[in-house]
């Protein structure tokens, strides 16, 4: 349940994280087949060595998508169709790892934003990516 | 038994070298009693845990921060036998204090997160996999008494 301040401050971060989509999607994914290698098998069709062009581009699409999800909590479930029904039928990756990834994002945001990323923040993040990963497995079965 | 790696230990000892245990220990455990608010029910002797301007603000939430990373504290120094060293923190987590242990994970995770609030770029994606590779050993032991 997220409350209308959460909603805002969960627009207002994502909002600054669109400049530096790039970035902050690469460092996220990169910490992620770092801490977790298991991870990396579901990207043998990708370049994913630190700062290659398709690991810039993937994660800027993943930022972006967090962000427009961000601008439409109320409606993630119709927003975010297209990517479930890809993540269940196409992707479909074991649930497991979309907390695998959300970490990796907290930490990611953590290091991006310092004392900023106050225990507030945190708490709306985390309970915003739950709410976005449990809406991509959503059609998983 | 866990294998460290030379570069695994060296960047676990910078990350500990590098922590101000008052203030990481507050922080971080205000971030598991804010984010995760079912933790609380741990902390029933602990007064005002309401809402997270009081959390942030009580005194035992940060002393016990202090005691939680003195725990930690004592992993790191014997990093080849964690397991043992920890069986009586095992048994007090499961027999006395009775925590459902998956919340050793959402601590750790939380840690994790102060740590990266602090060191920023120097958290590295390579610094960060070995301190959780310490953090999972750390869970395991803590984990092994319950049954």
């Amino acid at each position: 349940m997220l409350s209308n301040t959460e909603k805002e401050l969960i627009v207002q971060i994502w909002d600054k994280m669109i400049p530096v989509a790039e970035d902050i999607g690469s460092e996220a994914l990169l910490r992620m087949f770092t801490t977790f290698p298991k991870t990396k098998t579901y990207f043998s069709h990708l370049d994913i060595s630190p700062r290659s062009d398709h690991l810039r581009c993937h994660g800027k699409k993943i930022v972006q998508a967090l962000a427009e999800g961000a601008r439409n909590i109320s409606t993630l479930t119709t927003t975010l169709a297209p990517l479930s029904r890809f993540h269940a039928y196409q992707l479909r990756i074991h649930p497991t790892n979309f907390k695998l990834l959300n970490h990796c994002i907290l930490v990611t945001l953590a290091c991006y934003m310092g004392e900023n990323f106050t225990p507030v923040a945190h708490a709306a993040i985390d309970k915003y990516l739950s709410a976005f990963s449990a809406v991509l497995a959503e059609k998983f079965r | 038994m866990v294998q460290w790696k030379a570069e695994e230990r060296a960047a676990i000892q910078a990350v500990f070298a590098k922590l101000d245990y008052e203030s990481v220990g507050r922080e971080t455990l205000t971030r598991l009693l804010v984010v995760y608010p079912w933790t609380r029910r741990y902390f029933g002797g602990f007064g005002n845990l309401f809402n997270s301007e009081a959390i942030m603000a009580n005194p035992k939430v940060a002393a016990h921060g202090i005691v939680v990373l003195q725990g930690l504290e004592m992993a790191l120094k014997n990093m080849d036998d964690i397991k043992n060293t920890y069986a009586s923190l095992s048994e007090l987590h499961s027999e006395k204090l009775q925590v459902d242990p998956g919340n050793f994970q959402l601590l750790g995770d939380c840690l994790t997160v102060v740590i990266a609030t602090r060191m920023r770029t120097e958290f590295t994606p390579d610094i960060q996999a070995a301190w959780q590779k310490f953090l999972a050993v750390v869970v395991s032991a803590l984990r092994k008494q319950y049954n």
